[in-house]
């Protein structure tokens, strides 16, 4: 198999395994992660090299493998000029972000998190790059959305850094779920989820009744994650990121993504009013909102926040012209954005990282200081800007252009060109304020730290991206144009319209509109102080936050209010809620139904055992609703009935749930005995009749319901799916004990399912009880003290004894489970108990010392196990978990079956063991050394037993 | 002869239930109502046992087993928390 086979998933997932070994390495060296993601960044890129040809010759690499063919999921890849022009931005621009950020990075700053959090990012964004099924694009998207949260609230003891990663949550999450609805409806529309027939089906969706819901979806999507008007005000409060990340996220990436999205969409959703006017007009008023507030943003960061969201909205207006030349515009401005604004903001890093100030009102004169870093922040600010013989001035003329040429389109289409030409200017002011108050003007005062040139290596990314500003500005031709040419074609989905990129077209229209620009913009940056003033006076007060909390404050308090109506924080008030409703939908239910309440199946006789238990059963349930005030006391009423119902289930020939439940119904009084020791001794009393009388009457109407439901059950004849195992244990199983076989073969994954949860419950109680210690009483409910024999020597010669014979009775049960009711559940029941009744009678101490197994280890290999085996099936071709089984005879035993479904079972006994044993003895340390031997009493008989 | 053994047995083992399940109502104390539960349970290990005899299978000894081996940690359980209130120190 050849490497274009299969190297795109690697390229995309090879980060996310970075993001672990970045962090491991982090243990070994600080400086060891940042290598490890450098290293995993190049070797993405040796990874995409091979398959770089393809786009040039007009050729898509696609890579598929059906994951879930039911629902059009697809595991697959693209790779065409699009893909590959993104493929490179987020790779060389993250490979310099990386060494740049090793050196940004202070010593208090975790390196191996920053890392693994930017390896994940890089990994998201590349698998939205280079997904060809449309879902699993939209996973991706939300990887973006999360990533950049850890990456934004990365310093986590800043309120503001964690204020500005749930505002991006919030809003790109929202955003993401729009976008999904989006691509459910346009794929279902489509026939399929995959891009290549999306885009090919252009025209059908564009006239389809729905094209409008999916694109204004689509377009939330977009607009929430490239920071679109009325969207955009997450972005400045990202700014608490550490610069590096900004530097990577505004680029070349995060909010790219959305733009991507556009580009990628463009063949099959643009080119109709709808997309025009939306995509436009949020372009268009995203970018003068941007171009202007950016100049009065005295933070360097601020500034270049707005900038992006300017620049962003610039790209957004060109596709929203919807023309083949504009879409071309927009991916060269996109190149060229990526270029000199990382390069700004790694200039913005430097200058905070070696003056301690990012404020534009205290930095000036830095020329002196950083000749250097002034020079490259000069040439990037300036492409900003669009001066001549830099990038940004060729896509900016290119930008003109297409402005001039859509004002031709309608009457009022004039303005056009005069309100692009406006935020020009705002550009033009920005970025010379970007760099004269910072690096002219006279000295500077009161900085926190005395400003000089940063390390060499902090400087050469940086380098190296104004040098590419340079050669695509004046050699366009020789540097950007293939790639260009490429990515436009993958845009287009064809071959790209005639464009030139000569930096000298004729004195025409589009070149008078930069020169006016460039002369207005000084003008406005020398007036600046008289704007500020007026801007302070009239805009300073709006602020979108306001409107967003706003709207999440009435969301909240709204769903709060509806959820206070039903739950007033009592159990009671809930249970009546919950029994209520279903008695009445069960009442309607059956009234509603003309069908007998019973069928004609005759009742079974009744024998006065059954009798005798029955009236047991009845008996201790009124007389745990008598005592419930009790606690102690109707836990053993509680007992009673566990074990009657325990020996029903034997009566009417369940003795695997028999079993059950005779396990479940010790650990659960072991339970509660343990949580009832911090718990009152008694129930406080009801209060008010009323209550009582509502809720006995609920409880009778409830209980009435399930008899009348289980007699309806019970009455009639119905063949169930019994059957159907009934005659496939043995024969698809290998074993005559169908309850098991079910479990661990027929619906194995459901069982591994539910042991996953065994686990992670037990390892939450671990966790959220570790290192609590409660206050416990010392007296007991009559007011005496505790006895002060902590361990009954009698009680522990008894338990020790029983210990190995509940474990024999463990492996007993288990090894015949698979034939005759056991099994591996029930086994780890009573192995549990076994283990907990030592801790019971020779305390925490004592049963530590000599069982060292660490119970964590117990469930991972229980987990390890029971995927273990599935995997080995799946491996020898049978799906996940197939169960082979074969007889051996063994000299004493005979005829014995072994299945591999016995391994599994393992896993179940293992997971089982560790969890109870993890989660109980975890409850019982809470109470450690609670109540110390009390003054009045004798001193303790003796300590430890040994 | 088990035709007449077993109806008398399975006569006093439900009576000794019964009487059981008395004691645990009337107490009057926590220790005889844990007593009590404890005798439940060896009355059901009878009954089980009884049942298995009558129906001519081995398929209830190991609920009679679990009860055996399990009722008993049970009863340690509560005990101990008279005891000491603390069950696992």
């Amino acid at each position: 198999m050849s490497l274009l086979a299969f190297n795109l998933p690697i390229v995309a997932l090879l980060p996310f395994a970075g993001a672990a070994l970045a962090a491991w390495a982090s243990k070994i060296n600080r400086v060891a992660s940042a290598w490890t993601a450098a290293a995993i960044t190049i070797l993405a890129l040796a990874f995409l090299a091979p398959s770089m040809h393809l786009p040039f010759q007009g050729e898509t690499l696609v890579q598929s493998w059906a994951w879930m063919p039911a629902i059009g999921l697809d595991f697959a890849f693209r790779l065409d000029g699009l893909a590959l022009l993104f493929a490179l931005l987020i790779l060389v621009i993250g490979l310099l972000i990386i060494i740049y950020a090793r050196y940004y990075l202070s010593n208090k700053d975790s390196m191996g998190r920053f890392y693994a959090y930017m390896m994940m990012f890089m990994g998201s964004m590349l698998g939205i790059v280079l997904s060809e099924n449309l879902i699993q694009l939209v996973v991706f998207w939300e990887l973006t959305s999360l990533s950049s949260f850890l990456l934004i609230s990365y310093w986590q003891h800043r309120k503001d850094a964690r204020h500005g990663a749930r505002m991006a949550l919030a809003i790109t999450g929202a955003g993401g779920l729009a976008l999904l609805g989006g691509v459910l409806i346009l794929g279902n529309i489509v026939g399929s989820y995959n891009l290549t027939d999306v885009l090919a089906a252009g025209d059908m969706i564009r006239a389809h009744e729905l094209y409008v819901p999916i694109l204004v979806l689509i377009l939330l999507g977009v607009f929430t994650k490239s920071a679109q008007f009325p969207f955009h005000f997450w972005l400045p409060h990202a700014m608490a990121a550490p610069t590096p990340v900004s530097a990577y996220l505004h680029s070349a990436t995060m909010v790219k993504a959305g733009i991507f999205l556009l580009a990628r969409f463009f063949p099959a959703l643009s080119g109709t009013p709808e997309w025009m006017w939306l995509v436009g007009g949020a372009g268009l008023i995203t970018f003068m909102i941007g171009a202007y507030t950016a100049l009065f943003k005295h933070d360097l960061k601020g500034l270049l926040a707005y900038s992006t969201i300017s620049h962003l909205g610039l790209i957004t207006l060109l596709f929203g012209f919807g023309t083949q030349l504009a879409a071309v515009a927009a991916l060269f401005h996109i190149i060229n954005h990526a270029t000199f604004k990382a390069s700004l903001f790694m200039v913005a890093g430097i200058i905070d990282h070696e003056t301690g100030s990012r404020d534009m009102r205290k930095l000036s004169g830095l020329m002196k200081y950083m000749p250097h870093t002034a020079i490259l922040a000069m040439v990037a600010a300036a492409a900003m800007a669009g001066v001549p013989l830099l990038n940004g001035f060729l896509s900016k003329e290119m930008f003109f252009e297409q402005a001039v040429f859509a004002a031709e389109t309608n009457a009022w289409a004039w303005l056009l060109p005069v309100l692009v030409t406006i935020a020009a200017i705002f550009s033009v002011a920005y970025s010379l304020r970007f760099i004269h108050d910072v690096f002219f003007g006279g000295e500077p005062k009161d900085l926190p730290k005395t400003p000089h040139e940063p390390p060499r290596f902090m400087k050469i990314p940086v380098d190296l991206l104004v040098v590419i500003c340079l050669a695509v500005g004046i050699i366009p031709m020789f540097t950007v144009a293939p790639i260009l040419a490429v990515a436009a074609a993958g845009t287009l989905q064809g071959v790209p319209p005639e464009y030139s990129l000569s930096i000298w077209h004729g004195f025409n229209l589009p070149l008078m509109m930069s020169i006016l620009a460039l002369i207005l913009g000084v003008g406005v940056y020398f007036i600046r102080h008289k704007l500020f003033a007026i801007h302070a006076k009239l805009f300073e007060r709006l602020d979108a936050r306001v409107v967003y909390h706003a709207i999440l404050n009435n969301t909240l308090a709204f769903a709060l209010k509806i959820t206070r109506g039903f739950d007033k924080g009592s159990l009671q008030n809930a249970a009546v809620w919950i029994i209520g409703a279903s008695v009445i939908a069960g009442a309607i239910g059956f009234m509603s139904s003309s069908a007998s309440l019973f069928g004609s199946r005759e009742m079974l006789p009744v024998d006065p055992v059954t009798l005798v238990a029955a009236v047991a059963l009845m008996i201790a349930t009124v007389m745990t609703v008598v005592w419930h005030a009790q606690r102690l006391v109707s836990l053993i009423t509680l007992g009673v009935i566990g074990l009657v119902i325990a020996l029903g289930f034997v009566k009417f020939s369940a003795p695997d749930l028999a079993l059950t439940q005779l396990s479940v119904e010790i650990v659960t009084i072991v339970l509660l005995l343990l949580a009832l020791y911090f718990l009152p001794q008694k129930t406080p009393k009801e209060i008010g009749r009323f209550r009582i009388g509502r809720d006995a009457v609920i409880a009778l109407l409830s209980g009435i319901g399930a008899t009348l439901l289980t007699l309806a059950v019970l009455t009639r004849d119905f063949a169930p799916i019994s059957e159907y195992f009934l005659e496939n244990s043995v024969p698809g199983g290998g074993g005559t004990n169908v309850v098991n076989v079910i479990l661990v073969d027929f619906r194995g994954i459901d069982t591994l399912g539910e042991i996953v949860v065994l686990a992670l419950a037990g390892l939450g109680i671990y966790a959220m009880l570790q290192g609590m210690k409660l206050p416990a009483p010392n007296k007991d409910i009559y007011g005496r003290f505790w006895d002060t024999d902590n361990h009954p020597v009698i009680m522990q010669t008894l338990t020790r004894l029983l210990l190995p014979l509940m474990l024999l009775v463990a492996v007993f049960i288990f090894l015949r489970g698979h034939n005759l009711p056991g099994g591996g559940f029930i086994a780890g029941l009573i192995a549990a108990v076994a283990i907990i009744v030592q801790y019971l009678s020779n305390g925490i101490a004592w049963t530590g010392e000599r069982l060292k197994t660490d119970m964590h280890w117990v469930i991972g290999f229980g987990l390890l196990i029971g995927t273990g085996t599935g995997i080995v099936s799946m491996m020898i071709g049978f799906p996940f978990l197939t169960s082979s089984f074969t007889y051996i005879t063994w000299p004493v035993v005979g005829k014995f079956e072994v299945a591999s479904a016995i391994a599994f079972d393992i896993g179940v006994f293992l997971v089982v063991v560790g969890a109870t044993v993890l989660s109980l003895v975890q409850l019982g340390r809470l109470s450690n050394a609670s109540h110390a031997p009390h003054q009045n009493s004798i001193p303790a008989k003796k300590q430890e037993a040994k | 002869m088990l035709d007449i053994a077993l109806p008398i047995a399975f006569t006093l083992v439900s009576f000794a239930l019964a009487l059981s399940l008395l004691r645990l109502i009337i107490g009057p104390d926590l220790p005889d109502r844990i007593l009590a539960l404890d005798t439940l349970y060896i009355n059901s290990i009878a009954l089980l046992i009884l049942l298995g005899l009558y129906l001519g299978s081995a398929l209830y000894f190991e609920a009679a087993l679990l009860i055996a081996v399990m009722g008993f940690v049970g009863t340690v359980a509560l005990s101990k928390y008279l005891l000491r209130g603390d069950i696992m120190e």
